[in-house]
C-alpha cells in the first residue's frame, strides 16, 4: 500500500506537468513556434550552472512561502495574507536591522527574529478574527493584504522610517550594517544565499511539527474535524489562532534571504504574489516538505527560464499558462487519487470481512 | 390482487461491498408494506433504486406491471413513487404551500406561479387524504409530525400513488406516531399504496398488512404481520437469536463520579435546552437517560465533557469542578467518551486507524511521550483493540472511514475502555450497528460498571436501558421529568414519561 501511495504521489504532479507540456506545445504551435525547440530553449537556459544559483535564491523564498500556505492547509486555512504578512514583516525587520548594530550572528538572529514575529503577528489579526468572529480568514487576510501594503508605503518615507540617499530617485529602508548580513556561497559564477539552509530547516521542523508531536496531532485533528477535536479535549479555537500565526511567522522569512544576503535594505523593488504561489506550492507539493521544495525550484526555473523566451520572440506568458495548467491539473489528479485510496481500502475492509464471515462459518 | 411493484433479482454492488442481491419483493396495491432489516440489511439501497437515485447492477424492477428503468428520480415520480425521506427537506422560512409546490409550480402565461391554481389543488389534495395543514403556515413553526404531512403532501402533489417512507417514525414522539398511521391508513383506503422503511417492530406489526424482512443485503422473508411475532421478526432481522445483556448484580459503591445540582443552559441565550437538571452517579452503577432524541440529551453530555458551560447550577465529574475544569482537565482525570456522532466526534475519519487510537487520549501517557505522539505505543495498542474487540479490518493502516459503522465503533469502545475510565460517557452507543457489534459493546458496558466505573448512559432504545440500567432517568424537553428503577417500570410507563407526561 505503501508502496503505490509513493507511485501515485510522484505519478500526479508529473501528469500535471505533462498536461501542462501539451496544452504549452498547442498554444505554440498556433503563434507558429516549435514547441520542441522552445523546450529545449528553456532547459538549456534553465540549467546553466549560474542560473540554477539564482533558481534556489528565489526558490528558497518560494519555499518558505510554500511552507508557510501548508501549515494552513493543514487545518483547512486558506492563508492568502502571506503577501501582507511577508511584506510588513520583511519591512520592520529591514528597519529593526538597520536601527541597531549588533555582534554579526546576533544582528543576523534578530532580524530573522523581527520578520517572524511581525508576520506572525500580523497573521494573528485574521485568526484571531476568524475564532472570535467567524469572519473568513481568506477575506480577512485579502483587506489585511491591502493594510499592510499601504502601511509600509506609508511609512517608506524620507520623513518617517525611510531613507532617500541625496540624487537618487529610490526610497529604501536604511542600509543595515555588515554585521547584519549572511554571507553567500560562491559557486558556479552565481551566489547562494546561505539563507537557504535555513528555509531547509524550517521545512524540516515544520514536518516533525506536523507529524510528530501532539501539538501537530492537535492541529491536525481540528482541520480534519473541528468537533472531534474539541470532544476529545484539543482547545479548538486556539489552534486555529496557533496555525495562523504560525503560518504568518513562516510568511514572515519569505524575504528574509534577499534582505540578509542581497538588498540589506527594504525597498518596494521586493515583489508582490507570494501569497498565491505559495498556495500553488503547497498543492503540488502536497503539503509536504520535500514535494515542495521540488514545486518550488520547478516555480523558480520555469520563471527564470522564461527570460530568454523574450529574447527569440516567444511570449514569455506561456510559462504563466503552464504554471497555471500545472495547478488545475494536480488539484484534479489529488482528487482522483484520493477517491481510488478510499476505494482501495473500502474494496479490502469488504473482502476480509468476507473473508472472516467464511471463517466464522 | 395486482401488485403495484414487482422486484425481481435486484442486486447492487459497491466496491467491496454487496448492498443487495436476490431482493425479491411484491407489493400489492392500496396496502402498508412494511420493509424491516436492521441497519445495513439493505434497506435504503433497495428504496434508492425504487426512486431511481441509485441504478441496480442486475434484476428488474416493474411498476404497474410495466418493467422500468429509472434514470433518476424524475423517472420515478413520473411512474407514479414519491419518496418522504427521513431527514425533511424543507424550507423553515417559507410557507406550507411554497414548499408543497416548490419545483413542480403550475404556471400562469408560463412563466407567473398560478397561486390561485395550486392552492386549490392543494386544498383538493389535504381534503381527499385527510391531511390537517394550514397551506399559509410558515414551515419552520410546525411541529416534527406537521413538517412530515407537509413532505407528504408535496409528494402527494406531484401525483404520485406509490409512496416510499423512510423511517418515518423516527423523529416522532408516539402520539405523533399514532397520527401518522391514521393518515396512512386512510391513504390506503383512498387507493394509494405505503411501502414503509422501519426497524421497530411494534409499530411494524401495528401498521402494515404485509412485511417483508431483509438480511445482510437480501430479502429473507415475507410475512403476513397477523402470524408472526415481534420475536419471530427480529430473530430474521438478525439470523439468530437476540443479544441478551448477560444478568449481572449490583455494584453500586458509595463514591460519586458525577454529581450534577440545577444545570440550566440556554445556548445563545434563547430557549432552555438543559432546565434545571439535577442527578448524580455513583461508582459501579449505570445510569439510563431515556428520552426522544432532541430532548437535551446532547447538550447534557456536552456539559459533563466540558464542552459548553451551563448558565446556572454547578457539577462536580470525578471531584473536579466542572465549571473550572477544560475538556481535556475532565478528560484526562478519567472519563471515557463514547459520542453520539462517532464520525464526527470520535473519529478523524482519512486518519489511520492506529492515529485514531490517540484521538482523546494525546496528551497523557502510553499515547503522548512529553510532547511526541508515541506512534509505536498506539500501534501496538490499536492491534490490541482490533484483536480483543474483534474490529473486522485487514490493517491498522486504513482509513477509519473504510470500515463499517459496527466497526468503527467496537475500535471506539475499545479505546475508550483502554484507560479503565473511571466514568464512562456513552451516548446511544449501540444505535446503527450490527447485533454482534451490541452484544460487544453491552458486555464491555457491564464490565466497565463491574470494574467499578460510572456510566452515564444515553439511549434511545429502550431495551437496552431495560437491559442495562441500574437506575432509569427521563429527559423531555430539557427537563429530568422522571426517574425510575428498572425494575418498578415498564417500557408504556417510561414511554409515557418520554413524551412529557409527569408520572412520579
Amino acid at each position: 500500500m505503501n508502496r503505490s501511495r509513493i507511485f501515485w504521489g510522484i505519478a500526479a504532479p508529473v501528469s500535471a506537468i505533462a498536461v501542462s507540456l501539451l496544452l504549452a506545445s498547442g498554444i505554440l504551435l498556433l503563434q507558429g513556434a516549435s514547441p520542441v525547440g522552445t523546450f529545449q530553449l528553456l532547459f538549456s537556459y534553465g540549467f546553466q550552472p549560474r542560473n540554477i544559483v539564482s533558481e534556489l535564491n528565489q526558490a528558497s523564498a518560494y519555499y518558505l512561502a510554500g511552507i508557510a500556505a501548508a501549515i494552513g492547509f493543514k487545518m483547512l486555512l486558506f492563508n492568502i495574507g502571506i503577501d501582507g504578512q511577508y511584506r510588513l514583516a520583511v519591512f520592520f525587520a529591514a528597519v529593526v536591522g538597520g536601527a541597531v548594530s549588533l555582534p554579526p550572528v546576533l544582528h543576523v538572529l534578530l532580524i530573522i527574529v523581527v520578520a517572524a514575529t511581525v508576520g506572525g503577528a500580523w497573521a494573528a489579526i485574521s485568526g484571531f478574527l476568524r475564532v472570535k468572529y467567524g469572519v473568513s480568514e481568506v477575506i480577512s487576510s485579502i483587506m489585511l493584504n491591502f493594510i499592510a501594503a499601504g502601511l509600509v508605503s506609508y511609512m517608506l518615507n524620507p520623513n518617517r522610517l525611510g531613507f532617500q540617499a541625496e540624487g537618487s530617485q529610490n526610497v529604501s529602508t536604511p542600509a543595515i550594517p555588515e554585521s547584519g548580513w549572511l554571507p553567500t556561497i560562491e559557486v558556479a559564477g552565481g551566489r547562494l544565499y546561505l539563507f537557504i539552509f535555513f528555509a531547509a530547516l524550517v521545512g524540516v521542523g515544520y514536518w516533525i511539527l506536523i507529524t510528530k508531536t501532539v501539538f501537530g496531532f492537535n492541529l491536525r485533528a481540528t482541520g480534519i474535524s473541528f468537533r472531534a477535536a474539541l470532544s476529545s479535549g484539543v482547545n479548538a479555537p486556539r489552534m486555529v489562532l496557533l496555525t495562523m500565526v504560525l503560518s504568518g511567522a513562516t510568511a514572515g522569512l519569505v524575504g528574509v534571504g534577499t534582505l540578509l544576503s542581497d538588498t540589506h535594505n527594504y525597498s518596494l523593488a521586493f515583489p508582490s504574489g507570494y501569497a498565491l504561489t505559495g498556495l500553488a506550492l503547497a498543492l503540488l507539493g502536497r503539503n509536504h516538505p520535500v514535494g515542495i521544495a521540488f514545486a518550488a525550484f520547478f516555480w523558480a526555473f520555469l520563471e527564470r527560464s522564461a527570460g530568454i523566451l523574450d529574447l527569440n520572440g516567444i511570449p514569455t506568458e506561456i510559462v504563466t499558462m503552464m504554471q497555471g495548467t500545472i495547478v488545475i491539473s494536480i488539484v484534479v489528479a489529488y482528487e482522483l487519487i484520493r477517491r481510488l485510496n478510499l476505494r482501495q481500502q473500502q474494496a479490502a475492509v469488504g473482502s476480509h470481512q468476507e473473508e472472516s464471515k467464511e471463517d466464522d462459518k | 390482487m395486482s401488485s403495484v411493484i414487482e422486484v425481481a433479482g435486484l442486486e447492487k454492488r459497491y466496491p467491496g461491498v454487496v448492498a443487495n442481491h436476490d431482493v425479491n419483493l411484491r407489493v400489492t396495491k392500496g396496502t402498508i408494506h412494511a420493509v424491516i432489516g436492521e441497519n445495513g440489511a439493505g434497506k435504503s439501497t433497495l428504496m434508492k433504486a425504487l426512486y431511481g437515485m441509485v441504478k441496480p447492477d442486475k434484476g428488474t424492477i416493474a411498476v404497474e406491471g410495466v418493467i422500468q428503468s429509472f434514470r433518476g428520480p424524475q423517472d420515478a415520480i413520473a411512474a407514479g413513487i414519491g419518496m418522504v425521506h427521513q431527514h425533511f427537506m424543507l424550507a423553515d422560512n417559507a410557507t406550507v404551500l411554497e414548499n408543497v409546490i416548490l419545483g413542480s409550480e403550475p404556471k400562469k402565461f408560463g412563466i407567473a406561479i398560478d397561486f390561485e391554481l395550486a392552492r386549490s389543488r392543494f386544498t383538493e389534495i389535504v381534503d381527499q387524504y385527510g391531511l390537517a395543514i394550514d397551506p399559509d403556515a410558515l414551515v419552520g413553526e410546525l411541529s416534527v409530525g406537521g413538517r412530515q404531512r407537509v413532505e407528504i403532501a408535496k409528494v402527494l402533489f406531484r401525483g404520485a400513488n406509490i409512496l416510499i417512507l423512510d423511517e418515518p417514525t423516527a423523529v416522532l414522539v408516539p402520539q405523533e406516531v399514532d397520527e401518522l398511521f391514521g393518515n396512512l391508513k386512510y391513504l390506503t383506503e383512498r387507493g394509494l399504496t405505503i411501502l414503509f422503511i422501519s426497524h421497530k417492530l411494534q409499530e411494524v406489526l401495528e401498521v402494515s398488512s404485509f412485511i417483508t424482512v431483509m438480511r445482510q443485503g437480501t430479502t429473507v422473508a415475507s410475512l403476513n404481520p397477523l402470524d408472526t411475532t415481534a420475536k419471530e421478526l427480529a430473530e430474521l432481522m438478525v439470523g439468530r437469536q437476540l443479544p441478551q445483556a448477560r444478568p449481572t448484580e449490583s455494584h453500586v459503591g458509595s463514591k460519586r463520579v458525577l454529581d450534577i445540582h440545577g444545570a440550566s443552559y440556554r445556548p445563545g441565550g434563547g430557549r432552555e435546552a438543559l432546565k434545571n437538571i439535577s442527578l448524580s452517579l455513583n461508582v459501579g452503577e449505570i445510569l439510563g437517560i431515556a428520552g426522544v432524541e432532541g430532548n437535551g440529551q446532547t447538550e447534557l453530555v456536552e456539559m459533563i465533557l466540558g464542552i459548553i458551560k451551563p448558565d446556572e447550577g454547578s457539577f462536580t465529574v470525578l471531584g473536579k469542578d466542572g465549571l473550572k475544569s477544560t475538556t481535556r482537565a475532565i478528560r484526562d482525570s478519567g472519563v471515557g467518551y463514547i459520542p453520539q456522532d462517532r464520525s464526527r466526534d470520535a473519529l478523524l475519519l482519512p486518519e489511520p486507524l492506529w492515529a485514531n487510537r490517540i484521538l482523546g487520549h494525546q496528551a497523557t501517557p502510553p499515547m503522548a511521550k512529553g510532547i511526541w505522539v508515541n506512534k509505536g505505543q498506539a500501534q501496538i495498542d490499536s492491534e490490541r483493540i482490533v484483536r480483543e474487540y474483534d474490529v473486522r479490518t485487514p490493517s491498522i493502516k486504513v482509513a477509519a472511514a473504510a470500515l463499517s459503522g459496527g466497526n468503527q465503533q467496537k475500535f471506539i469502545v475499545g479505546r475508550e475502555m483502554a484507560k479503565n475510565p473511571e466514568l464512562l460517557v456513552a451516548a446511544q452507543p449501540t444505535r446503527g450497528v450490527d447485533v454482534g457489534a451490541q452484544s460487544i459493546i453491552w458486555d464491555q458496558l457491564l464490565l466497565a460498571k463491574e470494574a467499578g466505573a460510572g456510566v452515564l448512559l444515553v439511549s434511545a432504545d429502550l431495551d437496552e436501558l431495560f437491559a442495562l440500567s441500574d437506575r432509569i432517568a427521563v429527559i423531555f424537553s430539557g427537563e429530568i421529568v422522571a426517574q425510575f428503577s428498572p425494575s418498578e417500570t415498564t417500557p408504556e410507563l417510561l414511554g409515557l414519561a418520554m413524551t412529557g407526561a409527569k408520572t412520579s
